[in-house]
């Protein structure tokens, strides 16, 4: 099995890029993994196109929730929310690299699960957008 | 230091009944405050004392037979939280004078979904049932029914009997092995892997310093590596511990961190496999450049 822990994910976890909040996002959310603990917010400020202007994330766990929160934060900015809305799982993990067991996996997508969970808070939300959110 | 199962459903009995839940403290080396404990006793009003034997965390064993004696004292009763001994230790009801004491199969070589409540005869016989059903019954009119004695009282339906035998097996399994030989065991692992792991630089492992006061479990966190970040290389290297919060949130609060990795130790274990954990946890410190 080859480790996850790249030097990327490494540097990442160490130092992560976008850090921090946004006073005035619109779009705004956090949520927490109650196996683990770990925790992400996410704030995104968008232009008059509904473009992402700004992202910054804050949180605290384990270095594959950190580092996907801080990787995903480097893909949104410059997209509009519908290509935002549009990211995958399988995004996300193709920027993680590496192979990660059933537990893990929800380690890696507690970000996406909280960027989608304010998109749609923003966009509008239907049953089909609640069962993508809570199948993350 | 309770696990959450000795805490939530105090809380659910709380709300039914309006009593209040009152915590005894821990000092910061892992063992609960004694001075806490007779003060609530003093104070009055204590009906019943909810206590760990051993902390699935820091393995600290609490002198669970003299918290009893002082809580007799003063009138209340006293449930031993026993899971995390009875699989490790000689544990003796009649010697601890308890007057509750709960265990569960999953973590004594047997199956999950049974455990074993002991109670003392004379207390259980006051006791009303608290679930209705077959088998408890001694006979049942339209209006109204009397009980069969303890236990069958408190064992409505059609009990888990597969569960049954298998804990028993279980049982047998252990009484053969010698409790005293899987705590000597258990004992000598625990020092050996406490001083081997205690040697890593940048490794805080919780509870008593001392192992040879502690039961066979080691939580620990290397620098900023996250649990689960250890738990997933350990993984790699083929060892299994458990990362998290161990269902004991209340005490990583008091231990001011989110999360530790646990090694457990018990009769399969060698002192290779100890060995083999030390490699991995430094291995580990070498990839997160701890």
């Amino acid at each position: 099995m080859s480790s996850i822990y790249s030097e990327i994910i490494l540097d990442y976890y160490r130092y992560p890029r976008n850090k921090g909040s946004l006073p005035h996002a619109q779009i705004h959310a956090r949520d927490t993994n109650p196996l683990c603990g770990d925790v992400i917010e996410m704030q995104l400020e968008l232009d008059e196109k509904n473009t992402v202007k700004d992202v910054k994330f804050n949180g605290q766990g384990c270095a594959i929730s950190q580092a996907s929160a801080s990787m995903l934060t480097e893909l949104v900015k410059g997209k509009t929310v519908e290509d935002v809305r549009k990211i995958s799982k399988e995004d996300v993990l193709s920027l993680i690299g590496g192979q990660l067991t059933a537990v893990r996996l929800k380690c890696a997508l507690l970000s996406l699960k909280v960027l989608k969970t304010g998109v749609y808070n923003y966009i509008g939300s239907t049953d089909a957008t609640k069962d993508e959110v809570s199948s993350l | 230091m309770e696990h959450h199962s000795n805490i939530v459903p105090w809380q659910l009995l709380a709300r039914q009944t309006g009593a209040h839940l009152k915590y005894v403290g821990l000092t910061d080396n892992g063992h609960l405050v004694h001075e806490d404990f007779r003060q609530h006793l003093e104070s009055g009003g204590i009906k019943l004392v909810a206590i760990t034997h051993v902390s699935n965390v820091l393995g600290t064993i609490n002198p669970v037979r003299e918290y009893v004696r002082e809580a007799h004292k003063q009138g209340c009763r006293v449930l031993v939280d026993a899971a995390q001994s009875v699989p490790h230790m000689p544990v003796d009801v009649q010697d601890m004078d308890c007057d509750f004491l709960a265990f569960s199969g999953h973590k004594m070589c047997g199956p999950t979904g049974i455990g074993v409540l002991y109670g003392k005869k004379a207390i259980l016989e006051e006791m009303p049932p608290y679930h209705g059903g077959g088998e408890m019954i001694r006979e049942v009119h339209l209006y109204e029914s009397t009980w069969r004695d303890p236990p069958y009282r408190f064992e409505a339906g059609t009990t888990n009997i597969a569960g049954a035998i298998g804990l028993g097996k279980a049982v047998d399994y252990l009484s053969e092995v010698g409790l005293r030989n899987v705590q000597a065991h258990d004992q000598e692992l625990t020092e050996y892997a406490h001083d081997k792991l205690g040697r890593i630089k940048g490794i805080k492992i919780y509870g008593p310093e001392n192992p040879r006061t502690k039961a066979g479990v080691i939580s620990f966190n290397l620098g900023d590596v996250h649990a689960h970040d250890m738990a997933t290389l350990l993984d790699e290297d083929g060892i299994a511990v458990r990362s998290g919060h161990h269902c004991a949130q209340p005490l990583m609060e008091r231990l001011g961190v989110s999360s530790t990795t646990r090694a457990s130790i018990y009769v399969y274990n060698t002192e290779d496999e100890i060995d083999r954990l030390v490699e991995s946890v430094e291995r580990t410190g070498r990839v997160f450049k701890v």
